[in-house]
């Protein structure tokens, strides 16, 4: 292979690996739209206020798995006070008094955070070294970090437990009723604040993981509440209730940032990719508001 | 304007005088201290402006939109050119020129919202929000080449007068929201103004009563564009004096997006009251913490709890009061002054 296309290749790699990153912060948000049809603005919070708070326990001296532990358990108690506090007051509210509201949140989990932990950068150190793989880089001759490619491991493990978790099981089941219409699922007997509780957690689960890779990559700081935003158009390009589509979306996102910047951004002085990803967005909206894989949205008057 | 005469009552010409006495005669004449000018007064206008347009997007066409910021640096960095290049242009001139280039930027970027609503028209101008910062940061020209990319704000001059003293640009900037907000009161309450709020509360309904939705929405997005360029450029050449383009970033299109719903979603004086909150109360807990606490707590967990402040204070307007401050005022008036109002 000639070196141009090869290194197209390992940009474009890149790109989809580093989608991935965005993919886990959009499924930590499709999962609560699917299962309460809520556009959770703080899930990008939610990832800062989760990976700031498992550094900040592990400074405190516990190790790496108890850390971790107690930080879901914290994510927990964050799902359950968003329940209690936020949402069930504003049932039956339009969803653009919900967003404003999960707007909020965010900067209620932001301030917390910070409040709690400071806001200097801290290092967060997996023990995955994010440079090339030195194996793949003899053989093929692509170069791609160990970080990213543990990023895309840890989606696709995430993405299908998920996928098994909302079709095969019962509870999948009740959070698919209680999205559709969570009236009729309560009126049979689904449980419906168990299931609030359970998503939220969910998604506080999978805002931590996603708040890990980035901290490694990134350093553990406020940049990752703009970082998270790019989720945004990543959903507008998957639909907002699918978790393929989140995934896709990443990956379409990632790619397209990455080959944009390196072989068109030189000609317009760089760091098209702050933007590029929403003008992306707005383009796919105006062909196809429901994204890939989401729903068509139908509008009764 | 004899229809307008009928639709305001003796009271808003009562209120309007006793407004304009305070502004341009008792706070020039009582307030001593630059601080006062400097760092509040003078802000919590232009941002107040700037929410206005906020307000007219959001609050009366309905239109969640957020890149308020962006289109105050389109405003600002436009009159620094074009004071830098047009010889003789007034500075008034300046500040209409670069709202009006706003509002052809708000008009570009207002398109995708004629398909689309809600979260999906919040990203399309977050699309906008970047961009803009983004080609200002990029294009030498845009900062006439300074190298270190921050530029210095001209002074101002009206008529061979240099405005530069606090007082001074108080007074330029009062003119200037003075005459805006009558405006925005005028459209808001004539036919504009109920096409807006007809897209905002059912867009079907309106535009089967012959409201046109690309004009309502385009104009809706010019106008609100229109008020924060013009706020932008006096925030650039009146608070900020020297800055570069991240002074517009996205936490400042959010900044404004909380004045604007806390202060009471759809009403002109709601804009005043959220942008005065919202600027005085980090500055109540700056004072509390120095002298209260005298420094034991650190600046950086002040301004954090200052988030969870106002995050908490959205919620809790969202369940228990989803119309603001101005609607919590004007309770409070009714309570009071049953009588009068009557």
């Amino acid at each position: 292979m000639g070196s141009e296309i090869l290194f197209f290749f390992e940009v474009l790699v890149g790109g989809l690996l580093a989608g991935t990153m965005y993919s886990l912060v959009a499924l930590g948000f499709v999962l609560i739209y699917k299962a309460s049809a809520t556009f959770n603005f703080a899930q990008g919070a939610m990832v800062f206020f989760a990976v700031l708070s498992f550094v900040g326990f592990m400074e405190l001296g516990l190790p790496f798995f108890l850390a971790f532990l107690v930080t879901i358990g914290l994510m927990v108690v964050v799902g359950l006070s968003t329940e209690r506090l936020v949402l069930r007051p504003l049932m039956n509210q339009s969803e653009d008094t919900l967003l404003m509201a999960t707007i909020g949140l965010g900067y209620v989990l932001e301030g917390l955070a910070q409040a709690a932990w400071g806001v200097e950068v801290r290092r967060l150190d997996l023990g995955i070294p994010d440079f090339p793989i030195m194996f793949i880089a003899d053989s093929i001759g692509i170069f791609i970090s160990a970080l990213d490619l543990t990023a895309g491991a840890v989606a696709a493990f995430m993405v299908i437990s998920l996928a098994v978790l909302f079709t095969q099981t019962k509870i999948g089941l009740g959070l698919r009723a209680v999205a559709d219409d969570p009236g009729a699922a309560s009126s049979i007997g689904i449980p419906l604040k168990h299931i609030m509780l359970l998503v939220w957690s969910a998604a506080g689960v999978v805002a931590l993981v996603a708040g890990c890779l980035w901290g490694a990559r990134a350093g553990v700081q406020f940049a990752l509440v703009d970082l998270a935003l790019k989720a945004l158009p990543v959903l507008i390009i998957g639909g907002f209730s699918s978790i393929p589509g989140a995934i896709v979306g990443g990956l379409i996102i990632g790619s397209t940032e990455k080959v944009l910047e390196v072989y068109i951004g030189p000609f317009f002085g760089g760091a098209i990719e702050g933007w590029a990803p929403y003008v992306l967005a707005v383009f796919f909206l105006l062909k196809r508001p429901e994204g890939l894989f989401g729903e068509k949205i139908i509008r009764r008057v | 304007m004899a229809t307008a005469v009928s639709t305001y009552s003796r009271n808003d010409y009562i209120n309007f005088s006793v407004l304009m006495v305070l502004g341009f005669l008792i706070i020039p004449m009582t307030v001593n201290s630059d601080y006062w000018f400097t760092s509040i007064l003078i802000p919590w206008l232009c941002l107040a402006l700037a929410t206005i347009g906020q307000q007219v997007i959001m609050g009366y066409t309905g239109q969640l939109a957020l890149g308020a910021a962006g289109f105050m640096a389109a405003g600002a960095f436009a009159c620094f050119n074009l004071i830098l290049r047009v010889d003789g242009l007034p500075f008034f001139g300046a500040l209409i020129i670069s709202g009006l280039i706003a509002a052809a930027i708000g008009i570009v970027f207002g398109l995708p919202s004629l398909r689309i609503r809600g979260i999906y028209l919040m990203v399309a101008t977050l699309a906008s929000q970047f961009f803009i910062i983004w080609v200002i940061d990029k294009f030498g020209w845009f900062k006439n080449y300074d190298s270190s990319g921050i530029i210095t704000a001209q002074d101002i001059v009206i008529f061979g007068r240099p405005y530069t003293s606090p007082v001074d640009m108080y007074l330029v900037i009062l003119v200037v929201v003075t005459v805006m907000t009558i405006l925005a009161i005028n459209m808001a309450r004539g036919s504009t103004g109920r096409n807006w709020m007809a897209v905002r509360d059912m867009d079907v309904a309106a535009e089967s009563m012959g409201v046109s939705l690309l004009k309502t929405k385009l104009q809706a997005f010019a106008i609100s564009s229109f008020f924060c360029g013009v706020a932008g450029a006096l925030f650039a050449f009146t608070y900020l004096k020297s800055l570069e383009p991240v002074a517009f970033d996205i936490k400042l299109s959010f900044k404004i997006l909380f004045m604007c719903i806390l202060g009471g979603l759809g009403t002109i004086n709601g804009a005043f009251i959220g942008a005065g909150f919202i600027l005085l109360f980090p500055v109540l807990l700056n004072y509390l913490g120095n002298n209260v606490f005298h420094g034991a707590i650190d600046a950086t967990i002040i301004s954090a709890l200052e988030q969870v402040v106002f995050g908490v204070l959205m919620i809790v307007f969202m369940i228990y009061e989803p119309l603001g401050m101005a609607r919590l005022w004007e309770n409070l008036k009714q309570r009071f002054f049953k009588k009068k109002d009557k």
